[in-house]
């Protein structure tokens, strides 16, 4: 995994609230057996004004004007700017590839599902949560100030936005293997005794479950 | 010992240990796998070479992506074919048990968890889909996770998490005639919001939820997830025990007595603390439709499209702007005047054979309105299929007017060819009214089995107890 440290990069703002997976990556591209190539999908209804699928090249597609990451800068955007409830619906992971496939590193709202923020977490993809308030004017700073770049330091837990700072909440452990781009597979893996005990005495006690 | 919930007791039995920070390695003892979000964890799995930690707790089905029509042929999209593929030739590559396409007991994967026995009371049950929150009627703590969760409890048998919290929502008293258990889990989902439940473990209880049968326990369970919670449950009970016994995958004998000494212990302690409850009079639910493109955007059906104008939240107002002009409806508009194109009866929400019962009691005897374009029955499993034949359900469908089709996801999320055209509209008993969910441009309002019965009939929503008293 791509881990996250400090990142300066272009804020596109996405303005509105419940924005779910499905419009994220929309079913079609699904049936890849792969982890790469969404981004050109990503936000796929909005993006284009025709029907896309697997094995339609996208650059003969119609592009929709009007949506914010056809636009420069903000096609080259890095941090995406959302509102409540960015993420909700399926698990699907490749919402968040999609998301890492377009260039984006880190999205701020107010609130994510959960399923989501997960995924985020395992894919380099900082979900930053703010208070609804300060997301608001965060949305007034980036309307105002057209390709404005946000600094996101991980370490210290601050979003940067010209000459506010705010603070964040994170989790020590997923910060931790944030920071250093750990595969947490191999760390469960450290705990391996632990877990082949714990086993163990459950097969004694419920022995219906094995 | 402090009083306990549901939610705490299956958290507290699935701890192998705990970081400084909270965060719990959990141990997972069942793990359902579908062909949409393995494909890459089995091939993490392979790069790392790494194998299955425990492949007898592991099920594998194709759902999402088969066809509903006749099967002889195969898979005509080659995209989904190679999907499917994959997941027999991963299956066969580590050991694990599938139901393959051919399999007579193939379906939606959380409408053969339970079929089989495979989901228990008081296990953990993740699968890589968000509607895993089915299983939680059983008194098991499911969940839904992604791909790279899905790789790490192949190798691990366990998943990194955080507790939630606990939510209570009680649906006290009892429901009217011809209300069930998704107008209860769309009414409580209208109450709390979509993002009601975030960070929240919901249990779903009081006399309403009791009265419920295991399948409307599924129902209400199945939308936690539209409620914002990964998880929902409901306490194990006699109903819970009867519908677990004798099947294949439960324990047997003496065993099966050990079992169920264990199981009736799956419950809240009476004296549990809840950090949120939620009432709600379950004699105040009418029959639900949905009129937006968020789960939450639900109304009765002898309501009006709510008015935008009339909400103040400026955010809150823009979004349902939005969910008009794609839906294609003014505020104000009577639900029960909306004409619908497509009927949908099937999806891990409605589609066991209670649901098609239910909508079968609605369409015996009449036809399906001139102006509806599809209407379609999809069981959740062939085990389903084959029950509802023996009862002759197919024949009243049949003869009503509706397609009878082979189990899967089919329309509730359109990956194969059953899906909506650009501004159809359709009454749906899945779970999802996301913009463009059962077809690019296609609209989509979330009902009752019966209620999607009752406007494929009527080619129109309407009430389906107004429907039934007419005759
Ligand atoms: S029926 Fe629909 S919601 Fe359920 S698993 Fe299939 S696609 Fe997902």
């Amino acid at each position: 995994m791509q881990a996250f440290t400090r990142h300066s990069g272009i804020v596109a703002p996405l303005d509105r609230p419940n924005v779910d997976t499905d419009a994220i990556i929309p079913k079609q591209y699904l049936k890849s057996i792969k982890r790469s190539g969404f981004g050109p999908n990503a936000f796929d209804d909005w993006r284009y004004l025709d029907e896309g699928g697997p094995d339609i090249d996208d650059s003969t597609r119609r592009i929709n004007p009007e949506f914010i990451l056809n636009q420069q800068p903000y096609d080259r955007a890095t941090v995406l700017l959302a509102r409540e409830n960015f993420g909700c619906g399926s698990s699907r992971e490749h919402a968040v590839w999609a998301l890492t496939d377009f260039g984006f590193r880190a999205v701020i709202a107010p609130g994510f599902a959960d399923i989501f923020f997960n995924n985020s977490f395992k894919n380099g993809l900082l979900p930053i949560t703010l208070d609804s308030a300060v997301v608001d004017s965060l949305f007034g700073k980036v309307q105002q100030n057209r390709g404005i770049e946000f600094t996101i330091d991980l370490e210290s837990q601050t979003v940067t936005a010209g000459e506010d700072v705010y603070a964040f909440e994170i989790d020590e452990f997923k910060k931790y293997c944030m920071l250093n781009g750990l595969d947490d597979i191999g760390l469960t893996l450290q705990h391996a005794d632990q877990i082949t005990a714990y086993e163990q005495e459950r097969k004694q006690k419920l022995p219906w479950l094995f | 010992m402090t009083a306990r919930t549901l939610y705490d007791k299956l958290w507290d039995d699935h701890v192998v240990r705990t970081e400084d920070d909270g965060t719990a390695l959990l141990y997972i003892d069942r793990h359902l796998v579908h062909e949409v979000t393995s494909p890459q964890a089995f091939e993490g799995l392979r790069i790392a070479g790494r194998k299955p930690w425990r492949t007898d707790s592991v099920l594998a089905v194709p759902d999402h992506n088969v066809p509903t029509t006749d099967r002889s042929a195969g898979i005509e999209d080659p995209v989904a074919r190679l999907q499917v593929k994959t997941l027999d030739n991963n299956c066969s590559e580590f050991g694990l048990t599938e139901f393959d396409m051919s399999d007579i007991r193939q379906g939606i994967v959380h409408v053969i968890g339970p079929e089989q026995g495979a989901t228990l009371p008081g296990m953990t049950v993740v699968c890589g889909d968000s509607h895993t929150s089915t299983h939680g009627a059983f008194g098991a703590l499911a969940f839904g996770i992604g791909t790279s969760e899905v790789e790490h409890v192949l190798a691990t048998q366990c998943l990194l998490q955080k507790k939630s919290k606990n939510m209570l929502v009680s649906v006290d008293g009892h429901v009217n005639e011809g209300i069930t258990a998704k107008d209860i889990v769309l009414a409580i989902i209208g109450e709390i919001g979509t993002a009601g439940g975030t960070g929240f473990a919901i249990e779903f209880g009081g006399d309403a939820i009791r009265a419920l049968s295991m399948e409307g326990r599924m129902t209400v369970c199945n939308m936690a997830i539209e409620a914002g919670a990964r998880a929902g449950m409901v306490g194990v009970d006699a109903t819970t025990i009867d519908y677990v016994n004798n099947r294949p995958y439960a324990p047997q004998g003496e065993m099966r007595d050990r079992a169920i000494e264990n199981w009736q212990q799956l419950h809240s302690d009476s004296d549990a603390v809840f950090d949120k409850v939620v009432h709600i009079d379950a004699a105040s639910i009418r029959p639900q439709v949905t009129w937006g493109t968020s789960p939450e955007m639900v109304v009765a059906i002898d309501a009006g499209v709510p008015d935008p104008d009339t909400v103040k939240d400026r955010v809150k107002a823009d979004g349902m702007r939005k969910a008009l002009a794609y839906m294609g409806l003014e505020a104000g508009m009577p639900i029960n005047r909306i004409a619908v194109d497509k009927v949908f009866i099937g999806s891990c929400t409605n589609s066991r054979i209670e649901d098609l019962r239910a909508a079968a009691k609605v369409a015996q005897g009449r036809k399906v309105a001139n102006n509806i374009k599809l209407a379609m029955v999809v069981p959740g499993s062939g085990l389903v299929k084959q029950q509802a034949e023996k009862e002759g359900l197919d024949k009243v469908f049949l003869e009503a007017g509706f397609e009878w089709r082979e189990p899967g996801c089919s329309m509730c999320l359109a990956m194969n060819a059953d899906r909506l055209e650009p501004g159809e509209r359709c009454a749906s008993t899945s779970n999802r009214n996301f913009e463009g969910r059962q077809g690019q441009g296609g609209r989509t309002h979330l009902v009752s089995p019966a209620m999607a019965a009752a406007a494929a009939v009527a080619g129109h929503f309407v009430d389906v107890n107004d429907l039934m008293s007419h005759n």
